[in-house]
């Protein structure tokens, strides 16, 4: 699991680095999520079935939401979901959870 | 090792907004705080309109916020065909506005009868004027009376159309539970656009999971006025799972669209033929709420255009469209729609506010179905703006597939009643 999490990261850092303007932008992220929490609640935090985002690992969620995006896991609604987004922008919402206190 | 990085990026991102504030000219009016609060009005209290004050109430408490609606409690539209299938009861989606009012935001039971966008006032039926610095319009729908011959509001008593949820739904489900088994329900659609594409086929589905359970004799009738319909393979294939031979449907080339209704014989007709149903429930054709086409803001188009990065009029400045009332691109009229629309709403106004560029964001819009309390399924979309209008960024296979086992769509259903719970709360919680 921690090693999952660190090949991500390192993936992601990868990303960071070839895409110039590219940001894992907490605050580009909570703008992008005002469209998430009519689901997921407010600031991430989902007392009922959706999950809860707010204060997720950071890089789990971007696997995650990659997984989603790339159909390697079973998913009714967030596959679908994830396709309108670019891996920037799936970065900036992973950080913007990760930063929120559940 | 990762906060260098995230420093360093978001340190090249701010010098390339910088950039681009830069580059753009100073033509932002600047609101000082000196000057006072900032004043935003508020017309309308569903789905667009709560959404957009609580948003901004949140975000900065120094904005003076009114929000006019005329009725104390909300009925929520989604989540109504549930109460006309008998799955909850209408008190389990009404709201009241105390929890709006105790969060700061000054809520005016009244009704908006004036827009005056050259002194920027709205003037209340009860006579007050208040004066804002943005207006918010997010009047929802009204009904093109008169556009089907015979149903004007006294028919409506007869033959309800619940197409804004409260006495209409506790009516229509009345109707339903009084009607003896054996009886034909018709649900007469609208032709687009109309609020919640999917929502006449999910009502025909929720009331014929009710008549499969307690009157198994029933048939249920949806005269169509639209050829196609919204996830209708999906919705087609939950009926044949579900309560095969209850719902029939008649589509437009079959002659579906309804033309007159007589309430005192309960007739209903199409081109060629005529029905007396024991319930009729007909959903009339619409446009935007009253106070947008008295203020001009649809042209003369029935809905209204907006900039599709702020929700911005396109006729006047300073006021902003939101939701069923707005002509929104790719976005169809529906409650989650709106909730989105607002936070890009509210974002843009508090950029405005600040003196700085709106930026475009993504939106959303998930449309939930019931067709039993157990099965669901939904159409997802994500949008950007693009070409001047706003867009699906995917196409392609936005509805969950068909084929799915029952336990997707029970899990579905649990996703279903968590939104609910969730965006209900952003409103009225």
């Amino acid at each position: 699991m921690r090693m999952t999490s660190r090949g991500v990261l390192a993936g992601l850092l990868i990303g960071l680095l070839a895409a110039p303007g590219f940001a894992a932008d907490a605050g580009h992220g909570a703008r992008l999520a005002d469209s998430c929490t009519s689901c997921h609640g407010l600031e991430g935090r989902s007392p009922g079935a959706t999950p809860a985002l707010a204060g997720q690992d950071e890089a789990g969620l971007f696997d995650k939401l990659k997984a989603f995006q790339q159909g390697t896991v079973e998913a009714t609604i967030m596959n679908r979901i994830a396709r309108g987004y670019t891996d920037e922008e799936l970065a900036a919402l992973a950080a913007y959870f990760a930063s929120v206190t559940p | 090792m990762t906060g260098k990085m995230t420093t360093l990026s978001r340190r090249r991102f701010v010098a390339g907004a910088t950039a681009g504030l830069a580059a753009a000219p100073l033509a932002l009016p600047h609101l000082a705080r000196a000057q006072g609060a900032p004043k935003v009005v508020v017309i309308g209290g569903g789905f667009g309109g709560t959404s957009l004050a609580r948003y901004l109430q949140r975000h900065d408490p120094g904005i003076a916020v009114t929000l006019i609606e005329k009725d104390r409690t909300f009925s929520t539209c989604p989540f109504s065909n549930g109460v006309l299938g008998g799955l909850w009861e209408i008190d389990a989606i009404t709201f009241t506005y105390e929890n709006v009012k105790a969060a700061g935001i000054d809520v005016i039971h009244d009704l908006a009868s004036a827009i005056d966008p050259e002194a920027k006032t709205v003037t209340l039926q009860g006579g007050d004027v208040l004066a804002y610095d943005f207006l918010v319009v997010s009047p929802g729908i009204q009904f093109a009376w008169g556009a089907i011959e015979g149903y004007d509001e006294a028919a409506t008593e007869v033959m309800p159309h619940a197409w804004q949820a409260g006495p209409q739904t506790v009516l229509l489900r009345r109707q339903l539970e009084a009607m003896e088994d054996g009886g034909t329900v018709v649900i007469a659609t609208p032709q687009p656009p109309f609020r919640c594409p999917p929502g006449p086929y999910e009502r025909a589905s929720l009331i014929a999971d009710y008549l499969h359970r307690e009157k198994p004799k029933s048939k249920l009738l949806i005269l169509d006025a639209q050829e196609n319909f919204s996830k209708q393979p999906q919705f087609e294939e939950a009926w044949e799972r579900l309560y095969p031979g209850i719902i029939e449907r008649v589509p437009a080339s079959g002659s579906g669209q309804v033309m007159n209704v007589d309430p005192s014989t309960m007739t209903v007709s199409t081109a060629f033929d005529d029905y007396t149903p024991a319930v009729a429930n007909i959903i009339p054709p619409q446009r935007a709420g009253q106070i947008a086409i008295d203020a001009g803001l649809d042209e003369g188009k029935g809905f209204c255009s907006i900039d599709p990065v702020t929700f911005e009029s396109t006729v006047h400045k300073s006021i902003y469209v939101l939701g069923d009332a707005t002509i929104a691109g790719a976005m169809p009229k529906s409650g989650f729609s709106a909730n989105n629309q607002a936070k890009a709403c509210g974002a843009a106004i508090l950029a405005a506010i600040a003196g700085r560029e709106p930026i475009a964001s993504k939106l959303i819009n998930v449309c939930y179905s019931f067709a039993s309390a157990d099965y669901a399924f939904d159409v997802a979309d994500v949008f950007t703006v693009a070409d001047g209008t706003i867009k699906h960024v995917v196409e392609e296979a936005r509805v969950m597939p068909v084929g799915l086992s029952d336990e997707m769509h029970k899990q579905e259903a649990g996703y279903a009643h968590s939104w609910y719970q969730n965006i209900t709360a952003e409103m009225f919680g």
